[in-house]
């Protein structure tokens, strides 16, 4: 039977051995962190807004004219974890489709950003809303109205977009 | 038959026939939008240019050989339309050479130039024969700068379609059904070069009763229908094959299917009974009594009142209540709405359990929907299929030209009827209040159910497997379509992508999965409430059964009529020949 030779215990030194200076080593790095500027942010009081290239909550762009999306079901077929529902149906205006029913199934979307980039309309793009709360699962199927965001707060994604096109 | 030379293959075809048709024939694509099998030549969409040659001759006639000995070919200093090109003997065709698919992009170029953008929007898009050239024959940029040409869309045609005439391409495919086939010629070209368009003529309607064929033969999403437009994707729905019920003629169709519920129905080619149509009839009405109104599980009454219950629960109230009677008072009516499996076994469960000779089958005649192309008198689509597997009075059995009378004189006291639709019992509908036992196996809720004491809720065309026999004998094999408690491992695959990846907390699956079996089910689990032991397994057990038993079927099998797309009674063993099927343009199986 062999025994182990060349241990940690082995290798250690004296000093080492009895632990202390160890601890006050220790004791003085954290010291040294408390007179230094504070990287910690105090969510959820403080929140964090994240660049146009976050991928957060995918959101339907809601024009003054109304919204986008005319249903071509693309987002639908090309969501790998299938969260997406799309009914069409059509309208008067000039664009004669569109989705009478849009829903976002949260609990099995994975924020991979597929939707937004197969879309002809650009009419579904990922958020940077990132703070996702249900407390249950009916809630976190998100209807059109819950997924429908104006224009204007969309900016930077669509900008970032652009560079990409 | 001429020999051809189809890009370095011989071939054979008849002679007369297109290059175009030689090529399909043999098994060949050559691109095209305008020509269809059963329409005139028109030429006038240019896809199909190919490069035709004939072999050089010496002035004696003789063919004149190169070094090698393979004859030297003259072609045409142009492309030729492959649509319009009788074939000669020893004619070659290139239709692979780079010159030939050069010109064939130069035709999509110039098709695509004023076609909208707007495949999003299109009902089209998947099954597109535009957009499938579009991949295969375009340079994926448009060089066209200038504005596009604009012209009306969501023009109304009739009661069934609507146009759109910035997407069409000219073809002149339904032009030329609406004068060939429907025979109602009320479209035509006006205007000219890029400014034309189809126009009905002056306060016509397109209104015939086959209009709706010009959507599945419209190549691009020109037309398109008004009882679908926009209700799913192509890819969203499942589609499998069937026979419609609608008439005795049987036509083949594929049913359209999205969260188990039939969205629309499309025709099957079958060159032997349809060719490549439907009518209007069958498309419209054949999938609402599936969707809608059903008898989704068993019910029996109690107090008045119909209430559901387990299937055992239903047999076993069924066999008390069929054993107070005496077997003679008990009439038996099939069906020529219900596949020959489910009436095969009525007649046996008649005959063994019960000895009796009382079935009886109605009929449904209406002469005024009648006409020369598809549509026959007779509204059942398995009357002769019923009549072939029993459902015939025995030697002293009541039939159904008596029964009335029977009814009234309470020698017939109770019903066992395979079917629900009311209309068809309008000579015993005023004496049904006095009978003492009605069993139905019933699809919807109809005033026949009202009167029932015992409904099995039973599964339609749409959910079994079968096969019905039409007018001219042909025997023709029904798949399901749609998902029940019963079919769902069998169904696994054939559903829909959304169908079958669902989960239970996906909303878009929640549809109502009906607890309903089919006829020769619950027949054959009625008969073991009997003690009679029947060992069917599934619908091709019985229709085994119906081949070793009746001769006329002898020799069919659910594999062979697939095959050959259905075969006559009594001629299994000379099935029709089997031809490649034109298809258009259909999905693409993902």
């Amino acid at each position: 039977m062999n025994i182990t030779k060349n241990t940690e215990a082995e290798r250690m030194n004296f000093w080492e051995k009895i632990y202390i200076p160890e601890i006050a080593r220790g004791l003085g790095l954290t010291l040294n962190q408390v007179f230094k500027p504070k990287f910690t942010r105090q969510y959820p009081e403080e929140v964090w807004e994240p660049e146009g290239s976050y991928r957060g909550r995918p959101v339907l762009v809601k024009e003054e004219t109304g919204e986008r999306c005319v249903a071509c079901g693309l987002c639908s077929r090309v969501c790998p974890a299938l969260a997406i529902e799309v009914q069409a149906s059509e309208t008067e205006k000039d664009k004669e489709r569109y989705p009478v029913k849009f829903e976002i199934n949260m609990l099995r979307c994975i924020f991979c950003g597929f939707c937004e980039e197969v879309c002809p309309e650009e009419a579904i793009v990922m958020s940077k809303d990132y703070h996702l709360v249900f407390q249950s699962q009916e809630e976190a199927i998100l209807s059109k109205d819950k997924l429908e965001v104006p224009i204007a707060k969309l900016q930077d994604r669509l900008e970032f977009l652009r560079q990409y096109r | 038959m001429p020999g051809i030379v189809l890009d370095g293959q011989k071939i054979e075809a008849a002679a007369g026939k297109t290059v175009i048709e030689a090529a399909y024939e043999n098994g060949f694509q050559i691109t095209h939008f305008c020509w269809h099998p059963e329409l005139s030549v028109s030429g006038n969409c240019r896809m199909c240019l190919v490069e035709i040659g004939m072999p050089k001759r010496m002035p004696d006639g003789s063919i004149q050989n190169d070094n090698e000995g393979n004859p030297v070919i003259s072609y045409f200093p142009k492309l030729q339309i492959a649509c319009a090109t009788t074939i000669a003997e020893g004619m070659h065709i290139n239709t692979k050479k780079e010159n030939v698919v050069k010109a064939q992009d130069a035709v999509m170029e110039f098709l695509l130039i004023n076609h909208p953008l707007d495949c999003p929007i299109c009902d089209e898009a998947g099954q597109c024969k535009l957009q499938e050239y579009g991949y295969k024959h375009s340079a994926g940029e448009s060089r066209f700068e200038e504005e596009k040409v604009h012209a009306p869309k969501r023009q109304s045609w009739g009661p069934t379609v609507v146009f759109d005439a910035e997407r069409c391409i000219k073809c002149s495919r339904c032009i030329r059904f609406a004068q060939e086939v429907a025979k109602q010629d009320v479209l035509t070209f006006v205007n000219r070069s890029d400014h034309v368009t189809i126009e009905l003529f002056d306060e016509k309607q397109f209104d015939n009763d086959y209009s709706m064929n010009v959507i599945d033969i419209c190549p691009v999403g020109a037309l398109t229908s008004k009882d679908f437009r926009f209700k799913a994707r192509v890819w969203d729905m499942s589609f499998n094959d069937s026979i419609c019920p609608g008439c005795a003629r049987g036509c083949n169709i594929k049913l359209g299917v999205r969260n188990n519920e039939i969205l629309r129905i499309e025709p099957r080619t079958n060159p032997y009974v349809n060719k490549y149509w439907m009518c209007d009839y069958g498309r419209l009405t054949q999938y609402k009594f599936v969707n809608e109104n059903r008898v989704t599980e068993p019910m029996i009454r109690w107090k008045n009142e119909l209430i559901p219950c387990s299937w055992d629960e239903a047999y076993a109230k069924a066999e008390e209540s069929l054993k107070k009677l005496k077997p003679e008072e008990i009439m038996f009516i099939g069906s020529g709405r219900t596949a020959n499996e489910g009436n095969y076994l009525l007649g046996k469960f008649a005959r063994e359990i019960f000895k009796s000779g009382n079935i009886g089958l109605f009929r449904d005649i209406d002469e005024s929907f009648k006409d020369d192309l598809l549509k026959v008198s007779d509204k059942k689509p398995n009357h002769l299929g019923a009549v072939e597997v029993g459902i015939v009075p025995g030697k002293d059995g009541v039939t159904v030209q008596n029964l009335p009378e029977k009814m009234r004189y309470k020698n017939i006291k109770a019903l066992y009827i395979i079917t629900d639709q009311i209309v068809d019992y309008r000579p015993i509908i005023d004496e049904l209040d006095d009978l003492e036992l009605i069993i139905v196996h019933a699809y919807n809720h109809t005033p026949l159910t009202k009167k029932a004491d015992i409904v099995f809720a039973a599964s339609t065309y749409a959910e079994i497997e079968g096969t019905y026999v039409n007018i001219d004998k042909r025997v023709q094999h029904l798949s399901p379509a749609l998902v029940t408690s019963e079919n769902m491992r069998f169904m696994g695959m054939k559903m829909s992508r959304l169908d079958k990846f669902g989960a239970p907390n996906d909303r878009w699956t929640q549809h109502k999965l009906r607890n309903t079996l089919p006829h020769w089910k619950i027949l054959t689990k009625l008969a073991e409430q009997f003690n009679v032991k029947w060992n069917y397994k599934s619908a091709k057990d019985v229709f085994k059964e119906i081949t070793e038993k009746i001769p006329s079927f002898a020799g069919m099998s659910y594999e062979k009529l697939i095959e050959y797309q259905g075969l006559t009674l009594g001629k299994a063993g000379q099935p029709d020949p089997k031809v490649i099927n034109y298809e258009s343009h259909v999905m693409k199986p993902n």
